[in-house]
């Protein structure tokens, strides 16, 4: 039979077996509610056993807790969001208005290279700058040098490992969030209101007070909620800089304290915090429907500078990128290759590339899987149960890494007894623990926290596809299964190519959910990272720490690819 | 199919009955009843929003009434034990037209035939493309297609399975004015040449008259008129229905003694009581420039050249807003000029004041 496919060597997907058994619409919805029901259980009992084992502690933690570490550790998660909100503003509105008002040499480059700091995790921005400015480091031996200081302790420079010293470092890789999405906004909304200011009389830094911010407001926000909530996930920057956060509580009580229901007990605390950022999101979304007009948007006209003004604004422009990304990415090659040289790779490093692809790719690929199901449900199922399904799912990606360790531990645990039971009144014998013992529960981990983003690029892939394109399908006779597989499939795929990266990229990052949840003596880039740089031996961890972040570097790539897309589309008259 | 259309008595293809549908609070469809006979090419003419899109995809099954039945050849297909949208056997060509990007033209053409062997398939696809004369295109993508090629390809897809009705919607509104009459033309003859069934949804009078057998005229969701062409236009229904086709020159009158009083002159008014508000409406082309020297005294405001003709407007006596007359070639009037006006006043409708 010749399928429209074939051409494309598309391998048909669970998708059409999951659904040939709802040719029409009853019957086939209960395969869907339980799924939707699975999904939730598997998202939510982190949650719930959170709450769980929270109250099974209660009688002689909480007050310890209360009285000795959560008023600090709230008072530091305080300081700390409070001051990376306040520059990621800064740094990321300002920098999207730099390259979006003003035209000069070096600016198209600058307006790419403003989001390469998103390539380097918080871990590894602390974990070069400490290494950076120690005081045998690169930065003050040339400090003291030029200076004609001899002695270390003669210069006193402000100490790195404070709270100001971890704000500033947060900021300067987390700014993207916000400038990505305050830039799209002048690119696409603002050209016609700002040209009006313009033309009243006003000065191009009067407009941006008055006209540019106000209207990037709900951009800012946005970006400003998903910045702190990766500020929120940190546990490697905050504990190498000594700034005792909620996360870092969460992670000391657990494993220094051997208090699981006390860092149950933070962590809930946090999910307070956490939910406070995803309602801020929402809020600063709402009534955001895309003002779509037919007409081509505009970006405003950029004033032209020269000469000094033009290099202080690349100057200013650079400045992010360089502390964000080039300086620890220079320190990072120059460690690694100096590394190299002298005792070749790092023994473990094979095995921990290995470990790390293995449990990516592993949660990657269930991860597309479910999230092309999940994003297709509206389509396959009905759109109610569909919707509810993508807001289920979706929802793990605010829990941070370690809630979720800590509120996995439970449920998988669990669920380990009852297969051992299960296998021990079959075979008699019961295996080691599936969930805590092998690498499930870390896959686990990886699925609910990053389900979201699969399912996000999904959705949005599936979204350009016009809706008469699979009506034409059906009328062409395919059942809903077939038009799925024949038409939004291939036409979805580069969307399901670039989510399944993301996600990916994303689980070889994250490091406080492989911290905790990884099986003994399994250690992966992010883990070894972390180990090389608790015991203060810097430069063993560079060669890992610059795999991670050339990771990094493909969604930024990709980012990239898409940003340019948008370019075109809006140069078209 | 030929010899469905020649079977002595009509068939009764596609048969709605009562179809309602709202969307929310909004009724989209209200008891609309059609009857589509096959071989016939019928027209659902509307203005946009009328619902008449929205009755083609309860047709196609990709909208499920609320209540009312869709038959098809005597069938129920809509409702519990109903036959999906993939199962009617019915042709549906989308406004956009929806070629697939990722297939080929001939793989796009061929995409309805997935259940015929290879090579049948490949048989049939070829001569629908033969048909639309886009054979040499066979192996193009639809990207790189004109308007007018998309066009030809969706209606060979569309035609290729051999659908028992085929659907329309609005197929010639992303042409340019150009292309669409003669692709319009060509779209007509495979379409009378393969006697296919056709409902077709359109906004444009014209469209539905040059091409359709019948027009089912639509209003807010509900069916106002069925007819053929000329019935529409000349015996239309309501106020509205006769607005549809063309402008109206429309005068107030009020009966009396069985007639109307218009500056034209008195027209009878069968139907009407005594002393009932009428609006009398006529069709532009029925007034008429007065050769003799007498009728209606005009003056000539504007003059409009439109090439193979003029349009004159004029104040006539009597009438409170002007009135438009074609003239033909030649006729040299100018503004400010006196002119003479008849009408044909047979060829005029008459309505109670207040209805639509």
């Amino acid at each position: 039979m010749l399928t429209a496919a074939a051409p494309h060597g598309l391998t048909p997907p669970p998708v059409a077996d999951l659904a040939r058994r709802s040719p029409s619409l009853p019957a086939g919805q209960i395969g869907w509610i339980v799924a939707a029901l699975a999904l939730a259980a598997l998202v939510l009992s982190p949650i719930v056993s959170l709450g769980v084992s929270a109250l099974a502690g209660t009688g002689e933690l909480w007050p310890h807790l209360a009285a000795h570490v959560l008023p600090q550790a709230l008072r530091d998660t305080g300081l700390l969001l409070a001051g990376v909100g306040i520059l990621v503003v800064v740094i990321g509105a300002g920098s999207a208005w730099l390259v979006s008002a003003y035209a000069f040499p070096g600016r198209r480059w600058l307006e790419a290279g403003l989001l390469l700091p998103l390539a380097v995790p918080t871990y590894i921005v602390a974990f070069a700058y400490l290494d950076l400015m120690h005081p045998i480091g690169p930065v003050q031996s040339t400090l003291r040098a030029a200076l004609g200081i001899a002695r270390p302790g003669d210069l006193v420079l402000p100490d790195l490992r404070s709270m100001p010293g971890c704000i500033v470092l947060l900021a300067f890789v987390l700014y993207p969030y916000v400038y990505l999405p305050t830039r799209a906004l002048f690119l696409m909304q603002a050209g016609g209101l700002v040209e009006a200011a313009r033309s009243l009389g006003r000065a191009p830094s009067a407009v941006f007070l008055t006209v540019a911010l106000p209207l990037a407001r709900p951009a800012i926000a946005v970006g400003v909620s998903l910045a702190l909530m990766e500020a929120l996930n940190d546990v490697g920057a905050a504990e190498f800089l000594g700034v005792r956060t909620l996360t870092v509580q969460v992670y000391a009580t657990w494993i220094n304290r051997s208090d699981l229901p006390g860092a149950a007990q933070i962590a809930l605390v946090m999910l307070a915090l956490v939910l406070a950022l995803v309602a801020a999101e929402r809020w600063a979304r709402r009534g955001r429907g895309y003002a779509a007009t037919a007409r081509a948007p505009r970006s405003m006209v950029r004033q032209e500078l020269t000469g000094a003004r033009a290099a202080l604004a690349f100057g200013l422009g650079l400045l992010p990128v360089a502390i964000g990304f080039l300086i620890p990415a220079a320190y990072l090659a120059a460690g690694a290759v100096s590394r190299i040289t002298r005792v070749g790779l790092p023994p473990t490093l094979s095995t921990e590339v290995a470990n790390t692809v293995l449990y990516a790719a592993i949660a990657t690929a269930i991860a597309t899987v479910i999230g092309f199901l999940v994003a297709a449900a509206p389509r396959l199922a009905s759109p109610r149960i569909g919707g509810a399904l993508i807001r289920i799912a979706s929802l793990g990606y605010a829990l941070p890494g370690t809630i979720l360790a800590v509120g996995l531990l439970t449920p998988l645990a669990l669920m380990d007894a009852g297969l051992s039971r299960i296998t021990e009144a079959l075979f008699g014998a019961s295996p080691a623990l599936i969930g805590l013992g092998t690498g499930g529960a870390l896959v686990t981990a990886y699925l609910v926290r990053f389900l979201g983003v699969g399912i996000g690029t999904c959705e949005a892939g599936l979204a350009r596809v016009p809706a008469s394109m699979p009506d034409a399908a059906r009328m062409l006779g395919r059942g809903p299964a077939a038009t799925v597989r024949q038409v939004q499939l291939p036409l979805a795929w580069p969307a399901l190519v670039s989510g399944a990266l993301l996600v990916f990229v994303d689980c070889v990052k994250e490091l406080p959910a492989t911290l905790l949840l990884r099986p003994l003596n399994v250690e992966t880039l992010a883990t070894h990272l972390y180990g090389e740089a608790a015991r203060g031996t810097y430069e063993d961890g560079t060669v890992a720490a610059l795999l991670i972040v050339l990771v990094g570097l493909v969604p930024v790539a990709v980012l990239l690819r898409l940003d340019g897309r948008g370019r075109r589309v809006s140069v078209d008259p | 199919m030929i010899a469905e259309r020649t079977g002595a008595a009509a068939q009764v293809r596609l048969h709605l009955d009562a179809v309602c549908l709202s969307f929310g609070r909004t009724r989209v469809l209200d008891a609309v009843d059609l009857t589509v006979e096959a071989g016939e090419i019928v027209a659902l003419l509307g203005d946009s929003g009328c619902g008449k899109s929205t009755l083609l995809r309860v047709v196609a099954g990709l909208e499920q009434p609320d209540s009312g039945t869709v038959s098809l050849d005597g069938v129920v297909v809509n409702g519990r034990g109903g036959v999906p949208a993939e199962g009617r056997g019915v042709g549906l060509m989308f406004q956009d037209y929806a070629l697939f990007p990722h297939l080929t033209v001939a793989e796009n053409v061929r995409f309805g035939l997935h259940r015929r062997p290879a090579a049948q398939a490949q048989a049939i696809a070829q001569a629908r493309l033969d048909q639309v004369g886009l054979a040499a295109r066979a192996e193009s993508y639809p990207g790189t297609l004109s308007g007018g090629e998309s066009q030809r390809v969706a209606l060979a897809r569309a035609l290729a399975p051999g659908p028992r009705i085929l659907l329309l919607d609005e197929p010639f509104s992303n042409l340019d004015r150009r292309t669409r009459d003669h692709v319009r033309a060509d779209t007509l003859s495979v379409l009378r040449a393969s006697g296919t069934t056709t409902l077709l949804v359109t906004h444009d009078a014209d469209e539905a008259l040059a091409l359709c057998d019948r027009i089912a005229l639509m209003r807010a969701g509900r069916i106002v008129q069925v007819g053929s062409g000329e019935d529409l236009y000349r015996r239309p229904a309501t106020h509205f229905a006769a607005r549809f086709f063309t402008d109206l020159v429309e005068i107030d009158g009020r009966c009396r003694d069985g007639v109307v009083e218009t500056p034209f002159g008195p027209v009878p008014a069968p139907g009407f009581a005594a002393g009932e508000a009428v609006l009398v409406c006529l069709r532009p082309e029925a007034i008429r420039l007065a050769d003799d020297g007498g009728g209606l005294r005009a003056t000539v405001v504007e003059r409009r050249f439109l090439g193979s003709r003029a349009i004159l407007v004029a104040m006539a006596q009597g009438m409170p807003v002007p009135v438009s007359l074609a003239v033909p070639h030649g006729d040299a009037t100018v503004p400010g000029d006196t002119i003479g006006l008849r009408a044909d006043l047979d060829g005029g409708f008459l309505f109670r004041r207040g209805e639509d």
